[in-house]
């Protein structure tokens, strides 16, 4: 008996930490792809697929943009989500606003419509815009992946908002007017701050979305290539090392501005104790 | 007390009421007014558009004329049926992998994480900013032939089994459905756990005190307490799961075969390949009535379990 007792204490720690044990499992099988794309990205293939590890080069690091159109769709992707998060930021703000802060007649149908986008699979509305520009004999392009991207940013931008909003107290708003504070003021003063988190939180999940999307944009985009389109046709033609240098420094950038964005935050609730 | 009486202030000199607000009835509308434009025009627009499409006839070269051709639903239903009925097994089997897989660790991060919560948090989101596609190749080198998973699952003879459910074929696991069902898991856990860990953190930690309290063993309270009071974000990390799992094609494109086609793959093709708009339209709102009549039904079950 005196032999099993360490395996008792064993399955008792197993017992108690079995939650733990599966969460940090599920963490792995989230994390290992990017795992595998860090480590390819320090790989040497042999034939146009980088499915298989040869042999170790940081040439791939050393030259980024060494893959002809790979840098330029880049750079368009990261423009189209500059201005889709620019303008599914204001106009979702703004929905948001009006839908906590003011009772009024059609609310429960602009909720509706604020909520169908979300509900709806991807393909369905690609291909219902694809329709609409075809129908208008619109060029397909630019411009018509931004106007899709607003299109899908502004649902969860609105949701961002709203969210934060609704938890404010609109107390502190009278008690600026009671100080005298105009219109104007108070929002620029009080409302705005208060809101910022959710609307930053918004603008992050639009800047996100618009920049990973394939399929909306697949079907939109023309002859236009953004980034994840550049994947996508690398995976029929053969990927380039480079695509795992640019994600793997997407996923450190990420991580880096998160904390850096925590260790402020930590920072400046010190500061106003 | 005259003293008192004295120090009252006079009441002439207080200043005059406010005048009640007139102005402001408008604002609302015209706050909404530029957001909700666009998606009448790039949402609500196109699906009138699509469903005027969809029961058109005609020919790329003559043009499209709306006929009231309604057949196109019937042969589009007749043609592609196993491809809706695959969408809907593996956005399932996805939805509940991806339930059991997340639970836990949304677990962990409200109730057992600490200090360690927003750094977890972090590399749930983080993989986000890695363009999809690039996650969904790096499955291609994880279940590639004869490497490390074919061979553990081999070993561990569940390969077998997967096999015998028809999810597998022989030695592979890529370009099967069981890959499919993987790369689909993967793609929206997020989505799942987000919304599970918002419903779990809201659970006020004393009712876990009390259900002890109480003489509940550890699992009698997550089955009493816990679950059902996380039903909220199981109802929406499973939709927002389901929901694009079922439209997705990117999946089924780089980790399938062509024996794993889904919906999405169809209505792709369709519509930017073979460019048969009618078919493709009336594939998409068969998929969109079938996911809100699915949907719909579901929030009414759970939504009469949670009441009792």
């Amino acid at each position: 008996m005196a032999a099993l007792a360490p395996f008792s204490t064993f399955f008792r720690w197993l017992r108690r930490n079995l939650v733990v044990i599966a969460g940090l499992l599920t963490l792995g099988y989230l994390l290992l792809p990017n795992v595998v794309v860090t480590v390819f990205s320090f790989n040497k293939p042999k034939g146009r697929f980088n499915y298989s590890w040869q042999e170790f080069s940081t040439d791939a690091w050393k030259d980024p943009c060494g893959v002809a159109d790979m840098c330029g769709s880049l750079s368009l992707s990261l423009q189209i989500a500059f201005w889709a998060t620019l303008g599914a930021t204001v106009l979702g703000t703004m929905i948001a606003f009006a839908l906590v802060r003011y009772r009024f007649r059609a609310r429960g149908a602009v909720s509706s419509l604020i909520f169908l986008p979300m509900a709806m699979p991807e393909v369905v509305m690609a291909a219902s815009l694809l329709t609409l520009f075809l129908n208008m004999g619109a060029q397909l392009g630019f411009w018509t992946v931004l106007i899709a991207h607003i299109m899908f940013c502004l649902s969860f931008v609105v949701t961002a908002v709203k969210a934060r909003v609704m938890s404010m107290d609109p107390r502190l708003e009278q008690a600026a007017q009671d100080l005298y504070a105009g219109p104007v003021q108070t929002f620029l003063r009080v409302t705005l701050p208060i809101a910022a988190p959710g609307i930053a939180a918004g603008a992050l999940l639009a800047f996100a979305l618009s920049f990973d999307d394939f399929i909306i944009t697949n079907f939109n985009a023309g002859s236009t290539v953004t980034f994840p389109m550049f994947v996508w046709g690398s995976a029929q033609r053969g990927t380039p090392v480079q695509i795992n240098v640019i994600g793997t420094a997407m996923f450190l950038i990420a991580v880096l501005l998160v904390v850096a964005g925590m260790v402020v935050g930590k920072r400046r609730a010190k500061k106003s104790l | 007390m005259t003293t008192l009486t004295k120090a009252a202030p006079p009441e002439a000199d207080e200043p005059p009421a406010r005048p009640p607000r007139r102005r402001g009835r408008l604002v609302p509308y015209w706050l909404l007014l530029p957001g909700i434009l666009w998606l009448l025009v790039f949402f609500a627009l196109p699906l009138i558009y699509q469903a005027s499409t969809s029961v058109q006839t005609g020919s790329l070269e003559e043009g499209y004329k709306v006929t009231w051709h309604f057949a196109t639903y019937w042969d589009a239903l007749g043609d592609y049926w196993p491809q809706f009925l695959r969408s809907v097994i593996y956005a399932g089997a996805a939805t509940v992998l991806c339930l059991l897989l997340g639970y836990p660790l949304a677990y962990l991060i409200a109730f057992r994480a600490g200090r360690w919560r927003n750094l977890i948090l972090v590399l749930v989101i983080a993989p986000f900013f890695t363009s999809f596609l690039i996650r969904t190749l790096a499955w291609k080198t994880i279940l590639a032939d004869g490497g490390p998973v074919v061979g553990a699952l081999n070993s561990l003879h569940l390969l077998d089994v997967t096999n015998w459910l028809g999810a597998t074929d022989g030695d592979r696991v890529l370009a099967t459905p069981l890959a499919v069902v993987c790369g689909l898991t993967y793609n929206f856990l997020p989505f799942m756990i987000l919304p599970l860990y918002t419903s779990l953190e809201r659970i006020d930690g004393r009712l876990h005190e009390a259900a002890g309290d109480l003489y509940a063993r550890p699992f009698t309270t997550f089955r009493k307490v816990t679950f059902p009071l996380s039903m909220p974000g199981v109802v929406s990390g499973t939709l927002l799961t389901f929901i694009p799992a079922a439209g997705d094609y990117v999946n089924a494109d780089l980790l399938g075969s062509t024996d794993t086609r889904m919906v999405g793959n169809v209505i792709q093709t369709q519509f930017l390949r073979i460019l048969d708009y009618p078919t493709a339209a009336a594939l998409s709102f068969i998929l969109m009535a079938a996911i809100l009549l699915m949907v719909t039904f579901y929030i009414r079950k759970s939504g009469t379990e949670d009441l009792v």
